[in-house]
């Protein structure tokens, strides 16, 4: 390996100058040439390629035939509603039962909200979606964006819970799949932050108390796994309370979502506070701008555009993370996925369900993957010149 | 902590006047600030104590540890020291904590391996290969982990019965009560052996420093490896011999319901292994590749100049380096391959999390419950973070 | 930043962190009374909480459109009756074997109906009530028919799947231990994958209550392949529980319990109750449909409650056959007392 290794890392051969302007031979460019140099450049080589393309090809056509040749999209369901799913039993495994998604898709996606009003968790979506596309938006990136999310968190609060404009009320219970997924994620993101900005600006405090207090607080949570936060938040919450008050599971799952987030955002942060040179402190002073004054105008602006790349990768880790409500019995969408092979008619099919859960989660987090890695690109070009 | 950089103001005298009493004086306000979120932050946690001390005594709930000496009734699957359902609470979750740090350790060393290889594969030549190291770590990165070791649970499940197993080498099982081989039978002979090969090992380190800090002031090469060879090898097999070189194979056989002997890896186990090793791995893929590529082409050419060879250049020239900007990032990896494994819990593995889990729901002592789980995972990311940052001290370029 | 001052503040710090280390010591709290009216709170929020399971076939279980069907639901849902003569001012909450009596304490849920065991402990140190029984239930094995085990004390060496956190757990290990059994475990909390653990193999045995088993076996694709071995080794009462506290709503769960039981006895359905109201002159039934005497009122509702539950829920047998009898399970011991079973309802009167 280390061989490989020390090939590519090796400086190219020097590539064709600008002034030579006749077209360099075939065994130089095009396809050949690339497939002689990036393919089969030695015997090591050649033998990785042919036993990966085997594998591959294998692996894809067996992929086709389970999840199109050999699947079923459909069964019959009886008069008294129960699906017959004996022809998916019969495949015993050559083929997918993706009549389970077809079945249960709305449910996966929005669990147990009322089935007449699913239009409004669809629309939260939308906006959920809506308002990531905006936020990655750089021209998009000025104070006002604080308020767009301000609004469309509202916005969404509203259309989830209804009980306004002629929508009838929903209680929290009765939220799931997907919309829970976004809105513990975001929610979790939203509140997070200010707060993760207050802990990375005491942790860099001159002020001893406030300076441990932030530090105590940012390693005890880093340092023990999300799931036990969010058992403490499930069982032991309840008991921090006086009698009488109590807050729904799910909140107390965010409140845990929430300092969780801010832990591990408020070190993203430090980075950027750091990050910046003491000129930018200095000059602030310089100036008499007062603590609140330097901070607000000078120090976070720059400092936040710095981290946006890693504040990304904490909210993909995030996004990820809330599947863990499983283990506290809250309907996020991996929940709601697993409780609908509940149905006996629908038990073993598991495979297929974690298929269709693992691409939506794919799909959101392999986008803002690719957005994350693009800006990173972009923000460090001036730094690369 | 010493992240702010020392205050130019420092060094110079302080002023000689005292403190006011004012708004206006800079250290005045820091106290008072100070003071305010200290109390509220006190004042919210007494609150938050003296409520759940309240709830305690009207639910009845005793608080307190007694409950570790009370016999715990509860099955534990996997265990590497002796236990029954006879023992108590203390000893289940001591069992716990060894199955954390069984998978946690092997994880560990398992996904470092795994991930250099990918990443390296990453930056291979051969397009086709590293186009697939890529496309796994996309893939297995933008999947949740919960999601990712159901999946292998699954797979693991759909293996045959033990009845119908694979058994591709003599002695060797694989069905879906998970994977059996051929061991020896462990006695004390061998715990001896074991004892010597592990002072073997220290020896021949020590050995070697002292070689090389020699070298190191006469130029002389010296020949260390028939004295590491002695001490590592010869010196374990030279007590095995003494103490009557006892044999005994272990070889696996369906008896009743189930293999029995040999070495056995549970369903569980793997599940939850090969789902960090492969998550994990595709993390760490990344920060190899990052902290290769940081090295300069002109460290290879110059190394290359000095006429070292390849494999020479990439031990002595570039890996070194590479290793100072791979470090860091590798620690946070390590800590959260440590807190992942505390997703067992789903898959049926019993780790700290699900003994402590169980032991809680049986008892009724939440808050001790969890006090525990959070008290293990906080030494262990401790233990980890204080092991790589004095690695990574030792590495650091010394500067001047 | 000098270093005097820094002292000042350093010594301050200190102060306040001893401080607040101290003070729980001093939050010291004479105990207040315990919870009170379980049934004004649940009037004046205008619905039932519910604490049910995340997911089991037959007792509570959401259907592909969101709603929650089964045994303990249609219980939530008659007493949601009971009180608001209105089976959909219920809210379902959906709770873990862990979390179920946190979340009953807290008040998060005004009653658990999950499978719960009655057991001593749960009755008094964890400060709940169980107003009812209504599932009798006790623990069996069941194993794959081609092992060829005819009796759990065949199970010798097995691997046994088992639900962990559950009395389930504990009865395995008692029952093994006097038996002289030695078996492996495989625990695991989600059912649905215990049971996916159990067809694959990964397990000889799987144990749960005899009902839990049955809804098993009936959901393989062969049922025949499987055998539930004849010893029961545990007695698992199972019913809904409330806090200690309200006598009151107590009354109201366990009545509401009794009346579907007598409805029953006395032939009385969701198709024919309205006859009934108008045509039947047996005493008993006249005072269960609020014909004759002031029974509902005795409990705070209305007379007519009974007829509402029976009109909108349908009596025990048929919440039983709605929702038990398509997974296979048979009455059994829950047979009414004039069939041999155990259900038996105090009289009305």
């Amino acid at each position: 390996m280390a061989e490989t290794l020390a090939e590519s890392a090796a400086p190219r051969p020097a590539a064709v100058g600008p002034a030579e302007a006749r077209r360099p031979p075939m065994s130089v460019v095009g396809p050949v040439a690339w497939a002689r140099a990036s393919l089969f450049s030695s015997w090591w080589s050649t033998a990785i390629t042919l036993a990966l393309a085997y594998l591959l090809v294998r692996w894809a056509m067996g992929l086709v035939d389970w999840a199109f040749i050999n699947a079923i999209w459909s069964v019959p369901v009886n008069d008294q509603g129960i699906a017959q799913t004996q022809a998916c039993r019969a495949l015993e495994g050559r083929g997918a039962c993706w009549a389970v998604i077809t079945e249960k898709y709305r449910f996966i996606l929005f669990g147990t909200y009322p089935y007449d009003q699913h239009w409004r968790p669809l629309l939260c979506i939308l906006l959920f979606i809506g308002l990531y596309i905006v936020s990655a938006m750089r021209r998009f990136w000025r104070k006002e964006l604080a308020l767009v999310w301000v609004a469309t968190l509202v916005l969404i609060g509203v259309l989830m819970w209804g009980g306004i404009l002629g929508m009838p009320y929903v209680p929290q219970e009765r939220w799931g799949g997907l919309a829970i997924t976004l809105i513990l994620a975001t929610f979790g993101i939203a509140f997070a932050f200010p707060l993760a900005v207050l802990v990375a600006l005491g942790r860099r405090s001159r002020m001893p108390a406030i300076k441990t207090l932030c530090i105590v607080y940012v390693e005890l949570i880093r340092g023990v796994p999300l799931i036990s936060l969010l058992f403490m938040a499930s069982v032991m919450f309840p008991l921090f309370l006086p009698e009488g008050m109590n807050i729904d599971k799910l909140l107390r799952a965010q409140v845990a979502i929430i300092l969780f987030a801010a832990a591990y955002l408020a070190e993203v942060i430090r980075g950027g506070l750091q990050a910046l040179s003491r000129g930018q402190y200095e000059a602030a002073d310089a100036l008499g701008l007062s603590y609140w004054q330097k901070t607000g105008f000078i120090i976070l602006p720059q400092a936040l555009r710095l981290v946006i790349p890693p504040l990304v990768n904490t909210f993909i880790g995030l996004f990820k993370d809330t599947s863990l409500v499983l283990i506290i019995g809250i309907f996020d969408l991996l929940t709601a996925g697993k409780t609908a092979v509940v149905e006996p008619a629908w038990q073993g099919f598991g495979v297929e369900v974690y298929v269709f859960v693992g691409l939506i989660y794919f799909i959101f987090c392999f986008a803002m993957s690719r957005y994350s890695q693009g800006l990173e690109v972009e923000l460090n070009r001036h730094r690369v010149r | 902590m010493s992240d702010s950089a020392v205050d130019p103001r420092l060094l110079r005298p302080p002023p000689k006047r005292g403190m006011r009493l004012s708004w206006a004086d800079e250290r005045f306000r820091a106290i008072i600030w100070q003071v305010l979120i200290v109390g509220v932050v006190v004042g919210i946690v007494w609150w938050l104590v003296r409520n759940t001390q309240h709830n305690l005594e009207v639910r009845r709930i005793a608080t307190g540890f007694g409950f570790l000496n009370r016999e715990a009734g509860l099955p534990i699957g996997e265990h590497l020291i002796e236990y029954t359902p006879a023992s108590t609470y203390a000893r289940a979750l001591l069992v716990g904590v060894l199955n954390t740090l069984k998978v946690a350790v092997i994880g560990i060393v398992l996904a470092t391996i795994l991930g250099t290889l990918i990443g390296i594969a990453r930056l291979s030549k051969n397009w086709l290969l590293s186009r697939i190291a890529g496309a796994y770590i996309e893939a297995v990165r933008d999947v949740p982990l919960l999601l990712q070791l159901l999946f292998w649970y699954t797979i693991m499940q759909m293996l045959p019965a033990p009845r119908q197993s694979l058994n591709p080498v003599t002695g060797v099982f694989l069905s879906n009560r998970g994977l059996r081989l051929p061991w020896i039978q462990w006695q004390d002979a061998h715990s001896f052996a074991l004892l010597g090969f592990v002072i073997g090992v220290i020896g021949a380190i020590l050995y070697v420093r002292s070689a090389r800090a020699k070298r190191m002031q006469d130029g002389q090469p010296r020949k260390v490896w028939p004295a590491v060879l002695g001490l590592v090898v010869v010196l374990p097999l030279v007590i095995w011999a003494g103490l009557g070189a006892p044999w005994q194979g272990d070889i696996p056989a369906l008896r009743g319901f189930n293999f029995q002997g040999g070495f056995s890896v549970s369903p569980e186990y793997f599940a939850l292994l090969a789902g960090l090793v492969t998550y994990t791995a595709a993390f760490i893929a990344e920060i190899v590749r990052a902290g290769i590529q940081a090295v300069p082409a002109g460290q290879w050419e110059a190394a290359e100049a000095l006429g070292l060879s390849r494999s020479r250049v990439m031990r002595l020239i570039v890996l070194p380096q590479a290793l100072r900007v791979i470090v860091p990032p590798m620690t946070s990896q390590y800590l959260n391959l440590a807190k992942n494994s505390s997703l067992a819990v789903a898959i049926g593995y019993q780790d700290i999390v699900s003994i402590a889990n169980t032991t809680l729901n049986q008892t009724g002592q939440a808050i001790e419950g969890i006090a525990i789980i959070m008290a293990v995972y906080l030494c262990i990311s401790l233990s980890i973070s204080l092991f790589m940052n004095w690695y990574n001290a030792r590495i650091a370029l010394v500067e001047r | 930043m000098k270093p005097l001052r820094l002292a000042t503040l350093r010594a301050l710090g200190t102060a306040a962190l001893v401080t607040a280390a101290t003070f729980p010591a001093l939050a010291q709290q004479p105990a207040a009374a315990p919870t009170g009216a379980t049934l004004d709170a649940v009037k004046s929020r205008g619905t039932l909480v519910c604490g049910v399971n995340t997911g089991l076939a037959g007792f509570a279980q959401p259907d592909s459109q969101g709603v929650w069907k089964g045994f303990d639901v249609d219980y939530c849902r008659a007493i949601a009756v009971a009180i608001f003569n209105d089976p959909n001012k219920v809210r379902y909450v959906p709770t873990t074997a862990q979390n179920r009596f946190t979340a009953l304490q807290s008040g998060e849920v005004d009653l658990g109906a999950r499978n719960t065991t009655v057991t001593l402990s749960r009755d008094t140190s964890l400060g709940f009530d169980f107003p009812a029984i209504n599932f009798y239930d006790g623990q069996g094995f069941m194993v794959k028919a081609s092992l060829g085990v005819n009796s759990a004390k065949d199970l010798d060496g097995a691997t046994i799947c088992v639900q962990p956190g559950t009395t389930t757990e504990q009865n395995l290990t008692d029952w093994a231990r006097a038996n002289k059994i030695n078996f492996t475990p495989v625990v695991i909390e989600r059912l649905e994958e215990l049971v996916s653990a159990y067809a694959a193999g990964r397990c000889d045995a799987y144990t749960t209550d005899v009902s839990g088993l049955a809804a098993t076996r009936s959901a393989q694709p062969n049922p025949a392949e499987h055998k539930i071995l004849p010893e029961v080794i545990s007695k698992e009462p199972l019913g809904p529980f409330v806090r200690q506290g309200d006598p009151r709503f107590a009354d109201i769960v366990r009545w509401t319990h009794n009346a579907l039981l007598t409805a029953e006895e006395l032939g009385i359905t969701s198709a024919n109750v309205d006859k009934a109201v108008a045509e039947d002159t047996r005493p008993e039934a006249q005072r269960l449909l609020g014909k004759n005497g002031d029974l509902g009122k005795m409990l705070g509702l209305d007379n007519a409650w009974a007829v509402n539950v029976i009109k909108k829920i349908g009596n025990y047998g048929e919440i039983f056959t709605r929702n038990l009898e398509p997974i296979g399970i048979q009455r059994g011991p829950n047979a009414q007392w004039t069939q041999g079973g155990l259900q038996y309802s105090p009289p009305f009167r």
